[in-house]
């Protein structure tokens, strides 16, 4: 996937722009946010849950080897393959090399993040194996030349003029030739589409929630039923895993089934949860006769022991993208790569590096809310300012705001200079403002006031008001 | 590709800054494995028995599967006729090759076309029985085996099981104590079902049936 990081600003700016995708946004506050919070008042116990899995995440996080090769030799007892990967370009290899054993010519796939984050599709394709996405969000974006907006619900920038012209433009080979733009007949239109590409895939590939090292299980959940019809009819089975997936017993899964689902859209439990341990057993008259995991590492191994180790706590859950208002207000695309919002800001740096993802942790108000829903604790305000730190130690940040900090800190640090210069500055914003509350356009600071009113000063500086206070106190 | 397996293993433990684990804090985390803990267990799934059938049955309602209960196992093939009727469904069912199953009075209900096998693309309606219910979230528990194929928990647009009261349980970890009770290994597949398929995918609108089952419905059988 082509990266745009860099262009953050620009991105933004045009999602603020567009007017469709602003209306698709909307949603967002109506369905996860509203039913997140109610998920929660129904669970009493729901704060003592998310201590209880910031532990038992932080537990796996210290013995990872140990519970990885647990979890491998499980896997390999009960008839499954574990392959390990590196990097995107070893993860694609491994799965090219499966399907060619097979001879696949068409695959299925479940939603993965994982496989976005190593481009797996493109891969495919480019050895002339055509993947074919079937949850229903990715099935749209996958028609739409584009990648998810969010991680679980990768289509929630479109509406559904957008569906129905992908669907239009792409059904008219299985008999739709009717334009169709209720979301009823547009879900039974790829319902039909995609019941063909189940039964007739070689090989499918789902991703892992969580890899049991217990009993070398691996877990999906949805609520389509679609990552099921993707293991269990073709030939072949592919989980692709990350490595931090791994949690040791069923109950641990448990306590994570608990948080995972009533973060993400406010369900009790998602419709789907699936346990999958090996091949089919030989009575069996189902189920795939191959099952392989991948665990890819892709720079993880490298966060344990340092200041971003606790983001491998994640589950994956968007609680984090669904209550910042900075996605809310632009969407995934302007992130510029797999990961979006909060979790994306701090993930997306250290997988592609610094230097390309910089303006990702800067993209944050700092308002706290991601951290405050998170299930598992992750302190994602503070680990956006370590990379912000790192970015300016590492000179990465543009001279004009170096300049503009140096020049801050040298005013700051001289108290008589720093009363002058606000006492200054308010003055002058009062004159700005021309007797209004706010200003609507600041010389100097347009692109801050493109968006918002400035608010212009109230009354006296802080530093006054305190001088005051001293005085009547004493 | 074991270079990256020991690539990523070194660069763990170097991280953790420590070797491989092993004296007695390997002896720990196995006992762990071997006697799993549970966490913290909601007080609503800690109830009296008949409590836990209640809130199954709230649960599994509000997850919009639909509920119908009968007394003894013999009437559960006239309530799966009865409910085919109802909704105006076909009468052909591919049901689970399972012996309990086969032992009810299906022969009452003329009107029903059964198979015994997994399911294929176009069976309309399927009929199966699940390893247990868990109360707390309304959810099937179905394990995978000859007598229980998971195509039939997917491929059908009506999915229809017949669960008697004394298998619904608490909690998530009283379904997995059940399981390793049998002392059997672990099904290829676990399927949690709470309620039929769905997705909000086109603009957050939910919209039930998008590629697993569009209906659930579930017989309880009391006695
Ligand atoms: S960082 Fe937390 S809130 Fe965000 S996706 Fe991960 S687990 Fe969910």
């Amino acid at each position: 996937m082509q990266v745009t990081t860099q262009a953050f600003q620009r991105n933004a700016g045009a999602a603020l722009h567009n007017p469709a995708l602003q209306k698709a946004l909307k949603n967002i506050k109506i369905g996860f946010v509203r039913k997140r919070a109610a998920a929660v008042a129904k669970l009493p116990e729901f704060e003592a849950l998310r201590e209880a899995g910031r532990e038992l995440k932080n537990h796996v996080l210290d013995h990872l080897d140990f519970y990885l090769e647990q979890f491998e030799t499980k896997v390999i007892e009960s008839g499954g393959q574990v392959h390990w990967a590196q990097d995107a370009a070893e993860a694609n290899q491994i799965v090219l090399e499966i399907c060619q054993s097979v001879n696949a010519r068409r695959v299925t796939k479940g939603k993965s993040m994982i496989s976005e984050e190593i481009g797996l599709n493109d891969f495919l394709e480019a050895h002339g194996i055509r993947p074919v996405e079937t949850d229903l969000g990715e099935y749209i974006i996958q028609l739409r030349h584009e990648h998810p907006s969010h991680i679980i619900a990768p289509a929630v920038h479109l509406n559904r003029e957008q569906v129905a012209d992908a669907f239009q433009a792409h059904h008219a080979p299985y008999g739709f030739t009717e334009r169709r733009e209720e979301p009823r007949a547009l879900m039974d239109e790829a319902r039909q589409v995609l019941r063909q590409q189940f039964l007739q895939a070689e090989v499918g590939i789902t991703g892992a929630n969580f890899c049991i090292a217990e009993t070398g299980t691996t877990v999906i959940v949805t609520n389509e039923g679609n990552g099921d019809l993707t293991q269990i009819l073709p030939k072949v089975h592919i989980a692709l895993a990350s490595i931090e997936k791994v949690v040791p017993t069923f109950e641990d899964v448990s306590l994570l089934l608990r948080l995972l689902a009533r973060s993400a859209t406010g369900q009790e439990l998602s419709v789907y949860t699936t346990f999958s341990t090996g091949p089919r057993r030989a009575e069996d008259a189902d189920g795939p006769e191959q099952f392989h995991v991948v665990l890819l590492d892709n720079g993880r191994s490298g966060m344990l022991g340092g200041e971003f180790q606790d983001m491998l706590r994640c589950i994956r859950c968007a609680a984090c993208l669904n209550h910042c208002p900075v996605y809310g207000a632009i969407g995934g695309h302007a992130y510029g790569w797999v990961y979006p919002g909060p979790m994306g800001s701090v993930l997306t740096p250290q997988l592609i590096g610094i230097e390309v993802a910089g303006p990702l942790p800067n993209a944050s108000t700092f308002c706290g809310r991601c951290e405050d829903v998170c299930p598992v604790h992750i302190p994602l305000p503070k680990m956006m300012r370590h990379w912000r730190e790192q970015e300016f130690a590492r000179h990465l940040i543009p001279m004009t705001t170096r300049f503009g900090l140096g020049l801050w800190a040298f005013v700051a640090r001289n108290p008589k200079l720093y009363r002058l210069a606000t006492n200054l500055g308010s003055w002058l914003l009062r004159r700005l403002a021309g007797g209004k509350g706010r200003i609507r356009s600041l010389p100097l600071a347009r692109g801050w006031t493109a968006w918002r009113d400035l608010p212009v000063p109230q009354g006296r500086t802080f530093q006054q008001q305190w001088a005051t206070r001293r005085e009547n106190q004493s | 590709m074991n270079e990256a397996r020991e690539q990523s293993l070194a660069t763990i433990r170097r991280g953790l800054k420590r070797g491989p684990l092993d004296g007695t804090r390997r002896v720990e985390l196995e006992t762990r494995l071997a006697h799993p803990l549970r966490h913290l267990i909601p007080t609503r799934a800690q109830g009296s028995h008949s409590e836990q059938v209640a809130m199954w049955i709230r649960m599994a309602e509000y997850a919009l599967a639909t509920v119908d209960q009968v007394a003894r196992p013999n009437d559960a093939p006239a309530a799966v006729a009865a409910f085919l009727a109802r909704e105006n469904l076909p009468t052909a069912i591919v049901m689970a090759p399972d012996a309990e199953l086969a032992a009810l009075p299906w022969e009452s209900q003329s009107l029903l076309h059964i198979e015994r096998r997994a399911a294929r693309d176009g069976d309309q309606v399927s009929v199966t029985t699940a390893f247990a219910g868990i109360a707390e979230t309304g959810t099937l528990m179905l394990c995978s085996g000859p007598d229980s194929p998971t195509t039939l928990n997917f491929l059908p647009d009506t999915h229809i099981v017949l669960l008697p009261t004394a298998w619904i349980v608490g909690s998530y970890e009283d379904g997995w104590d059940l399981l390793r009770a049998t002392g059997e290994a672990m099904p290829r597949t676990i399927n949690y079902i709470t309620g039929p398929s769905r997705s909000g995918d086109i603009e957050q609108t939910m919209q039930l049936g998008a590629h697993g089952p569009l209906r659930l419905h579930i017989v309880l059988i009391s006695a």
